[in-house]
């Protein structure tokens, strides 16, 4: 039987969106608020699902402890109380939370391999969230 | 075709072993949860259906009855239990949360006449929940 897991993690990181091909005028009329010069920050939540057959000894689709090491590791060290503008995957990329969920999902694909990544999603707040399926 | 989500809770007891594992691995595959005198959870499960609208009553399904076949399937059997020793399904399988979500879909499954089962999803923990879409 194939089932699907979903795990819910918490990180808080600052950004500030700002593109540098667009002048300042551009810049404050695409990203509002979003492009005031000192930056803000969220409490961002990421869910991932994974998926696969559930091991008929264990009960289970993976180790879950393995998954939260993956994500600990891959994910929130890199990104959990950090200005997202200065870690060096947005070194070129605006710090949006589409491109942040596009790293998370890649950054997860290339290091966990006990299951299949179905999703990630990732909460900027409680009202904004994005999916991302690798695709 | 329109979706439609119940909610409920129930709390149980459980705890992860299984025979053929010696009780190191035990300890290693399952980690607390290998504690023999077990501990709980509040769990949410949220049962998805699907179905036409019944162009006379705007319905997918009569929530009434959908209320009744999870109270009698799934509500009674598992709520304040101890799901090693009292849930027939966990007797020989390990009560995980996947394991939940299947067996929840098959008690559910054959007593929905009307709307069709579409996914099960049982939260653990607010953060940790299984979904289960009748996949083999």
């Amino acid at each position: 039987m194939k089932a699907h897991l979903t795990r819910r993690y918490i990180f808080s990181a600052s950004h500030r969106l700002h593109c540098d091909e667009l002048s300042e005028e551009q810049n404050r009329e695409v990203y509002g608020k979003c492009n005031n010069p000192h930056g803000h920050g969220h409490n961002y939540a990421l869910e991932v699902t994974v998926s696969g057959q559930v091991d008929a000894m264990t009960g289970m689709v993976c180790d879950l402890a393995e998954l939260d090491e993956t994500v600990r590791r891959g994910v929130l060290e890199r990104f959990d109380h950090v200005n997202l503008n200065l870690c060096p995957e947005f070194a070129a990329l605006v710090p949006t939370t589409e491109k942040l969920i596009e790293t998370v999902f890649h950054i997860l694909k290339q290091n966990f391999k006990a299951a299949h990544l179905e999703k990630v999603r990732l909460e900027e707040t409680a009202m904004n969230s994005f999916e991302y399926c690798g695709n | 075709m329109v979706y439609l989500t119940r909610k409920c809770e129930f709390s149980a007891s459980h705890y992860y072993h299984n025979p053929e594992f010696t009780e190191e691995e035990n300890r290693r595959v399952f980690g607390k949860c290998a504690n023999l005198n077990g501990h709980g959870h509040n769990y949410t499960l949220e049962v998805t259906v699907k179905g036409d609208v019944d162009p006379k009553t705007g319905f997918v399904v009569d929530l009434k009855d959908l209320k009744e076949i999870l109270n009698r399937e799934v509500l009674e059997a598992l709520d304040h239990r101890h799901l090693n020793k009292e849930v027939p399904e966990f007797f020989r399988q390990i009560p995980t949360t996947e394991n939940l979500a299947i067996t929840i879909w098959n008690r559910l499954q054959s007593k929905l006449k009307v709307a069709k089962l579409h996914r099960v999803r049982v939260y653990e923990m607010p953060d940790l929940f299984v979904d289960f879409y009748g996949e083999a």
